[in-house]
C-alpha cells in the first residue's frame, strides 16, 4: 500500500518532469550559447500557453497539436527579439560594465509581457477544455492522467529532436560550438552573433512548447510565469547552467522533488522542498550535477 | 582635496534640506504620498546599492529583508502591542541576523550563481508566512497614542520619516563610500581575485556590506508597512514588484553612487505614480509596463545610469579643453642599483616542497621543490605551459595544490586565502594585468596599501609615495585604461609594494616591454631588493633574467629541471635541450651566458 503509494508519486512527478524538462532545455540553450540567464522565458512560455489556447478555442486545433504549432512562430519572434533588443546590448558576462545589460534586458521584457498580457487579455484563468484531461489510464494499481502523460511523451519527443538537432544537424552543431568557444568557432566561419539569434529563437521556440503542453492541464493566467521561471532556474543550475542534457536531467528531478514533497509537506509548502533542493545544490556542488567547473586564474 | 570631502556632506545636506521644504510646501494628500514613496524607494534604492552597487553582488532577493522587516514590526505590534519604533529596529535586527545567516553559505557562490541564489529566500519566506496563516497582518489601530503607533493623521509625518531614514541611509553610504570597506567593496567588484592578492579580505568585506544593506532595507518595510500599505501581506512585501522597484531606482539612476538611487526614485516614482492613478484603473499592470520599460530603455541607451552618463560626459568635456597629461617623468637611474648579489646567501623566507597540481588530469605541476633565500633575485624560467604561473598561483593562495606544502619564514602557507598570504608579505603582480578599471591608478594602489590597516588618508599617502617611487604621480588621478603596458606595469608593482611584502613574486614583469621598458622595470626591481625585498620573477626573456637573476629555477612540464647560478643552468645540457634549444647553444656558445651577464 505505502510502496504503491510512493510508486504514484514518483510516477506523477515524472510525467510532470518531463514538461519542466522541456522548458529548461530552452533556457540552458540560451545560456549555453549566450550566457545569459533569460529572465523572460517564464513569460514565453506563459504565451505559447495563450497561443496554444486560442489555437484550440479559434481554430479547433487540440492542444497537444497546437503545443508543436507554437514552434514556428516563436522560432521567430525570438530571432526578433533578439535582433532588436539584445543584439544591440552587451552581455555574456562581460567582466568589464557595471551591469549585465542582457541579464535586465530580460527582466525588463519580462515586466513588460506579464503586465501588458493582463492588461490586454485580462488577469481571468483560462482552461482548454479537452476529453483527456480528467481521464486516467489505470496500470495496475497506478492511475496517470491522461493529459499529463500525453504531454509527457510530446516532451519527450521534442527533446529527442533537439538532441538530434544538436548533434546531427550542421546548425546544431555550429550551435554546439558557439557555445563551446566562441573565438574559435568565429575562426571556423561560424557567425557567432547568428548563432545567439537562433539558440534564442530555438529556447524561445521550445519553452512557448512546453507551455502548450502545460496548457492541457494547468490553468492558464498572465501571471504563471513567476511560478515557472523559478522551477525553471533551478533546473537549469541543478543540471549544469548550460548543460542540455543537465537541464533535461533537472527538469525530471524538479517534478520528482516537487511530488515527493507531498509525502512530507503540506501542499502550500510544495515549492519549499524545490528551493531548498536548489540552495542545497548550490552549496555542494554550484557548477551543477553535469557542469564543469572552470577556474581561469 | 579637503573641499571635495566637504562636497559629499554639503550635498546630503542640500537634498535633505530640498526634502523638508518639499514636505512642509506640498499641501494634497496624494502629493505627500508620492513624497514619501520618493524617499522610501530612494532609501530602499541606497540599501540595494551598497551590496550590489559597490560590491558589485547583484542581490535578486532583496525584498527577503524588506518583508521581514514589515512583518516583524507589525507582528510585534499586533501581538505583544509593542511600538513600531521599536519592532523597526527589531525588524533591522532580525534583517541583520537574516543576512548573516544568507550570506555565510551564499557568498561562497560567485557572479550569476549569487544572484540565482538570492532569488530563491524570498520565494521561501513568502510560502513559509503564508502557511504560517500571516496571509494578511493587519496593523492594529490604536486611536489613543497614535505617534506612538506610527498612525500619523497628518501625512507630512510620513514625508519627514521616510526622509529622516533617507538621510541616515545616505549617511551610511557616504561613510561607506569614503571608508576603506568602500574602497575593498570596489576592488571586489572591479576584480575579486586581484583584490584578495592585496589583502582584501573578500568575504568579510561582502558580509559586512551585506549586513549594513539590509538593516536600512527592514527599516524601510516597517516604514512602508505603516504608512502606505496597512495590511502586510507576503505578495506586498516579498513579492517580486519591491525588487522590482529596487532595482529600477538604482539602475536608472546608476549603481554604485549614492546619487544613482536618488536620480532613479525622483524620476520614476513620480511617473509611476501618477499613471497608475490616472489610468490604473484601466490598465491594472501600467506600473509593471512602466518599470519594465524603463529597465529595457537604460539598458539599451544609458547601460550605466543617469548618473554616470552625465558625469562622463561633462569629464569628457572639461579633459577635452584640459591639456593632455603628461607622460611621468622616468626617474633618474636605478639609484643605489645593487647589481650584485648579496655575499652570502640569506636565510631561507620561502620553502616550497613537494608541490603538485593537477587540472582535470594534466599535471601542471609536479613534485615541485625549491627555496627562497632572502635578498635574492630568484628567476623562474621555463617554456609555455611549463608551470610557473601556476606555481605562483599555488604560492600565494590561489589555488591549493594535491600535494606538497609551501612553508614561509617556517611555517605552512598552504591552503590559506590569498588576503592572509599577502598580509604576512607575499606581494604578487600578474602575468595578464589584473587591474581593477574603474579605480584610478592611485586607487588602484590605495587598495595595496590597505593590507596592513590605516585610514584611507594615511592609504593615500602611501600609495603617493609608491607612485613616486616608480615614477608614475603624473598619472594619479588618470583610469588605468588610458595607459601603456609599461605604465600598467609600474602600477601595478607599486599596488604590490605597497602591501609592504617581504617577498615579491612578479609574473612576467618584462613582458611587451620595449628594450627602455625593460631596462627601466629592471631597475625598479634591483631597487626593490635594495631597499630590503626578496623578489621571485617569472620570465620569458631569457636574456634579462640573465642579468637580473642570482639565481634560477627551470621548469619544464610542471617538473624541475635545473636550479642554480644563471651561468651553471643556462650551460646545463638539460635545459639547453629543453628550453633554449640546441640552435641556441649552436649559436651563442655556452659561454655566451656569462658574457651577458657582465
Amino acid at each position: 500500500m505505502v510502496a504503491s503509494e510512493l510508486t504514484q508519486y514518483v510516477v506523477t512527478g515524472l510525467l510532470v518532469g518531463g514538461v519542466y524538462a522541456l522548458m529548461s532545455i530552452g533556457l540552458a540553450l540560451i545560456f549555453g550559447v549566450m550566457r545569459v540567464v533569460n529572465f523572460a522565458q517564464g513569460d514565453f512560455m506563459m504565451l505559447g500557453m495563450y497561443l496554444t489556447y486560442y489555437y484550440a478555442v479559434g481554430l479547433g486545433i487540440d492542444p497537444l497539436l497546437g503545443a508543436l504549432f507554437t514552434i514556428p512562430p516563436f522560432f521567430v519572434i525570438g530571432l526578433l527579439v533578439h535582433r532588436a533588443f539584445l543584439a544591440r546590448v552587451t552581455g555574456g558576462g562581460d567582466p568589464n560594465r557595471e551591469m549585465d545589460a542582457q541579464l535586465i534586458l530580460t527582466l525588463g521584457m519580462s515586466l513588460i509581457i506579464t503586465n501588458a498580457t493582463t492588461m490586454i487579455l485580462s488577469p481571468t484563468p483560462r482552461g482548454i477544455r479537452t476529453a483527456y484531461a480528467t481521464q486516467a489510464f489505470a496500470v495496475g494499481p497506478l492511475l496517470l492522467n491522461q493529459a499529463r502523460s500525453y504531454a509527457f511523451a510530446m516532451a519527450l519527443l521534442l527533446a529527442a529532436a533537439v538532441y538530434v538537432f544538436l548533434t546531427r544537424t550542421d546548425l546544431g552543431r555550429a550551435l554546439r560550438a558557439a557555445a563551446d568557444d566562441p573565438e574559435a568557432a568565429s575562426y571556423q566561419a561560424i557567425n557567432v552573433r547568428a548563432m545567439h539569434g537562433v539558440a534564442f529563437g530555438v529556447g524561445i521556440a521550445l519553452v512557448a512548447a512546453a507551455g502548450g503542453l502545460l496548457a492541457t492541464y494547468y490553468p492558464i493566467e498572465p501571471t504563471v510565469a513567476v511560478n515557472f521561471i523559478v522551477l525553471m532556474f533551478v533546473a537549469v543550475v541543478l543540471g549544469g547552467l548550460g548543460s542540455i542534457p543537465g537541464a533535461f536531467v533537472g527538469g525530471i528531478a524538479i517534478g520528482l522533488v516537487q511530488s515527493l514533497t507531498l509525502l512530507v509537506l503540506p501542499l502550500q509548502l510544495q515549492n519549499v522542498g524545490v528551493f531548498v533542493a536548489f540552495l542545497v545544490v548550490l552549496y555542494v556542488r554550484p557548477q551543477g550535477l553535469f557542469g564543469r567547473r572552470a577556474r581561469t586564474v | 582635496m579637503t573641499s571635495r570631502r566637504w562636497r559629499g556632506w554639503v550635498a546630503i545636506g542640500a537634498v535633505v534640506g530640498l526634502g523638508l521644504v518639499l514636505s512642509f510646501t506640498l499641501t494634497e494628500r496624494y502629493h505627500h504620498r508620492v513624497l514619501t514613496l520618493v524617499f522610501l524607494w530612494a532609501t530602499m534604492g541606497l540599501a540595494w546599492n551598497i551590496i550590489s552597487g559597490y560590491a558589485g553582488q547583484i542581490s535578486f532577493g532583496h525584498q527577503a529583508f524588506f518583508g521581514i522587516g514589515a512583518y516583524v514590526t507589525v507582528i510585534l505590534a499586533a501581538k505583544f502591542h509593542l511600538t513600531p519604533w521599536l519592532g523597526m529596529l527589531a525588524g533591522a535586527g532580525v534583517a541583520v541576523l537574516a543576512a548573516v545567516l544568507i550570506g555565510m553559505p551564499t557568498f561562497r557562490l560567485a557572479g550569476i550563481y549569487f544572484g540565482l541564489a538570492t532569488l530563491a529566500y524570498p520565494l521561501i519566506f513568502r510560502i513559509v508566512m503564508e502557511f504560517l496563516g500571516y496571509q494578511e497582518v493587519a496593523i492594529p489601530m490604536v486611536r489613543e497614542q497614535p505617534g506612538l503607533f506610527m498612525q500619523f493623521s497628518d501625512p507630512r509625518h510620513f514625508d519627514l520619516l521616510a526622509l529622516a531614514i533617507l538621510a541616515a541611509t545616505l549617511v551610511l553610504s557616504r561613510l561607506v563610500e569614503t571608508s576603506r570597506l568602500g574602497y575593498s567593496l570596489r576592488a571586489i567588484k572591479e576584480n575579486e581575485q586581484a583584490a584578495e592578492a592585496m589583502g582584501v579580505d573578500s568575504f568579510r568585506c561582502k558580509m559586512i556590506a551585506y549586513m549594513l544593506s539590509a538593516a536600512p532595507a527592514a527599516v524601510v518595510g516597517a516604514v512602508y508597512a505603516h504608512a502606505i500599505l496597512f495590511v502586510v501581506t507576503p505578495d506586498a512585501v516579498f513579492g517580486v514588484l519591491v525588487i522590482v522597484q529596487t532595482l529600477t531606482v538604482c539602475l536608472v539612476g546608476g549603481a554604485g553612487t549614492l546619487w544613482g538611487p536618488l536620480i532613479g526614485a525622483a524620476i520614476m516614482i513620480p511617473v509611476s505614480e501618477i499613471l497608475d492613478t490616472t489610468v490604473g484603473d484601466r490598465l491594472p499592470g501600467i506600473q509593471g509596463v512602466v518599470y519594465g520599460a524603463a529597465l529595457m530603455a537604460v539598458m539599451m541607451y544609458a547601460p550605466e545610469g543617469l548618473y554616470w552618463r552625465v558625469r562622463n560626459t561633462l569629464l569628457a568635456r572639461r579633459a577635452a579643453s584640459d591639456e593632455p597629461i603628461r607622460p611621468a617623468p622616468v626617474p633618474a637611474a636605478a639609484g643605489p642599483a645593487a647589481a650584485t648579489a648579496p655575499a652570502a646567501p640569506g636565510t631561507v623566507l620561502m620553502d616550497v616542497r613537494g608541490v603538485s597540481k593537477a587540472f582535470l588530469g594534466l599535471q601542471a605541476l609536479s613534485d615541485v621543490s625549491f627555496d627562497v633565500r632572502e635578498g635574492e633575485i630568484l628567476g623562474i624560467i621555463g617554456p609555455n605551459g611549463a608551470g610557473k604561473t601556476t606555481l605562483f598561483n599555488v604560492l600565494n593562495g590561489f589555488l591549493l595544490p594535491e600535494g606538497g606544502d609551501v612553508r614561509w619564514l617556517g611555517k605552512s602557507i598552504t591552503g590559506l586565502q590569498p588576503h592572509v598570504i599577502c598580509r604576512r608579505g607575499v606581494g604578487r603582480t600578474f602575468q595578464v594585468m589584473r587591474l581593477f578599471p574603474r579605480l584610478t591608478v592611485l586607487e588602484n594602489v590605495m587598495v595595496g596599501a590597505f593590507a596592513h590597516g590605516g585610514s584611507p588618508d594615511h592609504a593615500r599617502a602611501r600609495a603617493r609615495t609608491a607612485l613616486e617611487m616608480v615614477g608614475l604621480v603624473g598619472r594619479a588621478d588618470a583610469v588605468p585604461t588610458g595607459l601603456t603596458t609599461l605604465e600598467l606595469r609600474l602600477m601595478e608593482l607599486a599596488r604590490c609594494l605597497v602591501t609592504s611584502p617581504k617577498l615579491l613574486l612578479l609574473d612576467e614583469p618584462l613582458a611587451g616591454l620595449s628594450a627602455e621598458g625593460v631596462e627601466l622595470m629592471s631597475a625598479m626591481i634591483r631597487r626593490a631588493r635594495a631597499s630590503g625585498a626578496t623578489v621571485a620573477i617569472i620570465e620569458h626573456t631569457i636574456q634579462a633574467l640573465v642579468k637580473l637573476a642570482d639565481r634560477l629555477v627551470v621548469l619544464d612540464q610542471g617538473r624541475r629541471l635545473a636550479e642554480g647560478r644563471p651561468g651553471d643552468v643556462t650551460r646545463n645540457p638539460a635545459v639547453i635541450e629543453a628550453y633554449l634549444g640546441k640552435r641556441w647553444l649552436a649559436r651563442h656558445g655556452a659561454t655566451h651566458a656569462e658574457d651577458l651577464r657582465a
